[in-house]
């Protein structure tokens, strides 16, 4: 059932067509569920041949009790804590992730998983269809949050995992460990959400749709199937990661970061180049993105997004959706997170005291907005390192080696 | 009108760092009972009460670091505000709901204090008692606002905006109609005042004070 692909060596290959490749033959263990295992989606389908693409850190202790799902965002991927095999650059968590970081790989069995929907190992939109023998595109059904979470449960069934110690995850990541914990509060010792929401705000969505557009207005996106015809829409693509961009950062960040100054010229051009920094970073941000993102897989995954209100499935009713869990939460915020304010954050905890469940919940004092959950943030470490180290002693997890 | 007598146990022993007015609290909680501590600062209540007692302890607390060192021990805090998030907690969550020495610094005490008898059976209260003599004597005497080791702060810089005496507190109650099932005033060095003695004499002696309360149904 599993493989893993040969690695390579990427000198020659450039990035897109390495991250061609990963969708179909990643580059990190890969489950390929056969026809007997289908995956019944909110959407109504049953999809089958089903691939899950992800990465383990650390060691299962005997009982298997040590596992800890770590949970991506909307452009992440399973590569958390190594080098990512499209980019090169270090693991999306490796603040968070590590040898005596507060999920700590030396104590804990660390798991991570392309989400479905995806484009890095994971079924998506860019994975062949095997039914045609061409790439899904826009036949892939539409996927939710809830059949992330039920593929990650039938990754961790087929890892031998029946009880996660915890569920870990911002943003979107921090969607998929609400809904684990809903949906298998059994299967779910400890839960950290970070800088998220129980449900995708209608400004989110707003936004999302302006990505989306952006990627479908390319020409060159030809109504889905761009794969097939050889091309990819870069340019619409590169604005919606533009455009989101700006939501993950603060006005206070980007003033810091660029100001007004200029990029290596002393006066304005009078035209449209980019004058300011801020434009050249943005560009830059743009131009870097398309080379490792599928742009369906954008369509796809930020829809999850969208379609997430985790009330509505329990009356509309959030704490009916945490009733008698026994999951520990630790819930955090950033005060200058204006994607997923603390607000937010706040509606979660309210259903949580009101569900009766246990439920910690910080702000932390950041300025660097949305995206402060994977930069350095030593208020957060603290907090995760606490939760996790007296969560583990309540496990019966022994301490981590040599500390 | 009882005022209980209070034995020191195991705790005081391995809790001896944990004040006397927190010990005295602690005290009037039935064992493996579910208590929220309303400003929790570092945990060291809710520590003693899960420790020794097997509650199932839960805080709020407006400071981040105070939450950090609950989180740290284990508890469950939540970053908040009494004035505020008191409101979105169900009724009868609780078997008691704690306030120690947090009642002078919020906005809304007779709210506050109504929540509290809201979401818990039982409420257990702490405070500097205004109505104390040397109070009353910076007053008479040099016609200044007190500083003391309870009440430490400038009337221009303290977070204490709505200090009471006993007896204020005790009106309080009464307009809450709640029940009083206990009381005790704590002399400076932050003991129990050891008589049954009238109110005015408590008012005049205790330099803090707790209330045990429960709802008149």
């Amino acid at each position: 059932m599993e493989n893993l692909a040969e690695p390579t060596a990427p000198t020659t290959e450039t990035e897109d067509a390495i991250a061609r490749r990963e969708a179909d033959q990643p580059h990190s263990p890969v489950v390929r569920f056969g026809p007997d295992r289908p995956l019944r989606l909110d959407a109504g389908v049953a999809l089958d041949h089903v691939q899950i693409a992800y990465q383990t850190y650390g060691e299962p202790n005997a009982a298997r009790t040590n596992a800890v799902l770590v949970c991506h965002a909307l452009t992440g991927d399973q590569h958390a804590a190594n080098a990512n095999p499209v980019t090169g650059k270090p693991g999306w968590w490796e603040t968070l992730v590590g040898p005596g970081k507060p999920i700590d790989t030396e104590r804990f069995y660390v798991i991570c998983a392309n989400v479905l929907g995806g484009c890095m190992g994971t079924t998506g939109p860019a994975s062949l269809n095997p039914a045609t023998g061409q790439p899904y595109g826009l036949d892939l059904p539409v996927v939710t949050i809830r059949d992330m979470v039920n593929a990650q449960a039938m990754l961790l069934d087929h890892l031998g995992i029946e009880r996660l110690f915890c569920v870990a995850g911002g943003s979107m990541g921090g969607m998929q460990v609400l809904q684990w914990a809903a949906s298998y509060p059994e299967r779910v010792f400890a839960a950290l959400p970070i800088a998220t929401a129980a449900r995708h705000s209608a400004q989110n969505i707003a936004f999302h749709e302006v990505g989306r557009q952006a990627v479908m207005a390319d020409p060159e996106w030809a109504g889905g199937h761009y794969l097939k015809q050889g091309h990819t829409p870069h340019r619409g693509l590169a604005v919606a990661r533009m455009a989101a961009h700006i939501t993950y950062m603060s006005d206070q960040a980007l003033h810091r970061k660029f100001g007004r100054r200029l990029q290596n010229r002393a006066l304005p051009t009078f035209g449209f180049d980019a004058d300011f920094q801020v434009e050249s970073y943005l560009r830059h941000q743009g131009e870097s993105f398309v080379q490792r993102f599928d742009p369906n897989s954008y369509l796809y995954v930020t829809r999850a997004m969208d379609y997430f209100d985790l009330a509505a499935d329990y009356d509309g009713v959030l704490a009916n959706a945490f009733r008698g869990s026994k999951t520990r939460f630790c819930v955090a915020s950033f005060t200058s997170d204006w994607l997923f304010p603390t607000e937010d954050s706040r509606a979660i905890v309210h259903a949580l005291n009101a569900s009766g469940a246990s439920v910690s919940f910080t702000e932390i004092d950041s300025d660097k907005g949305h995206d402060a959950f994977l930069l350095h943030e030593p208020e957060l470490f603290a907090i995760a390192h606490g939760f996790l180290d007296s969560a583990a002693k309540a496990a019966g997890l022994p301490a981590a080696r040599g500390r | 009108m009882v005022v209980k007598d209070l034995a020191p146990d195991d705790a005081i022993v391995r809790f001896s760092s944990v004040r006397v007015d927190l010990m005295v609290i602690a005290d009037m909680v039935a064992p493996r009972s579910r208590v929220l501590d309303v400003g929790s600062g570092d945990g060291a209540l809710l520590d003693l009460l899960a420790t020794t007692r097997g509650c199932d302890a839960r805080g709020i607390e407006l400071s981040r670091e105070g939450v950090n060192a609950g989180v740290a021990r284990g508890l469950s805090v939540v970053q908040g505000d009494a004035d505020v998030d008191l409101a979105h907690y169900p009724d009868d969550a609780f078997d008691y709901v704690i306030l120690s020495q947090t009642l002078q610094a919020t906005r809304r005490p007779r709210w506050v204090m109504e929540q509290m008898l809201r979401i818990g059976r039982r409420a257990i209260v702490s405070f500097p008692n205004f109505g104390h003599w040397r109070s009353r004597f910076d007053l008479l005497i040099y016609g200044r606002m007190p500083i003391t080791d309870n009440m430490p702060y400038s009337w221009y810089d303290t977070p204490n905006i709505h200090f009471c005496t006993i007896r204020d507190f005790v009106a309080l109650v009464e307009v809450l109609d709640a029940r009083m099932e206990k009381a005790v005033a704590l002399d400076s060095s932050g003991h129990p005042v050891r008589f049954n003695m009238p109110w005015w004499v408590w008012n005049l002696l205790g330099e803090q004070a707790v209330f045990l309360l429960s709802r008149n149904d």
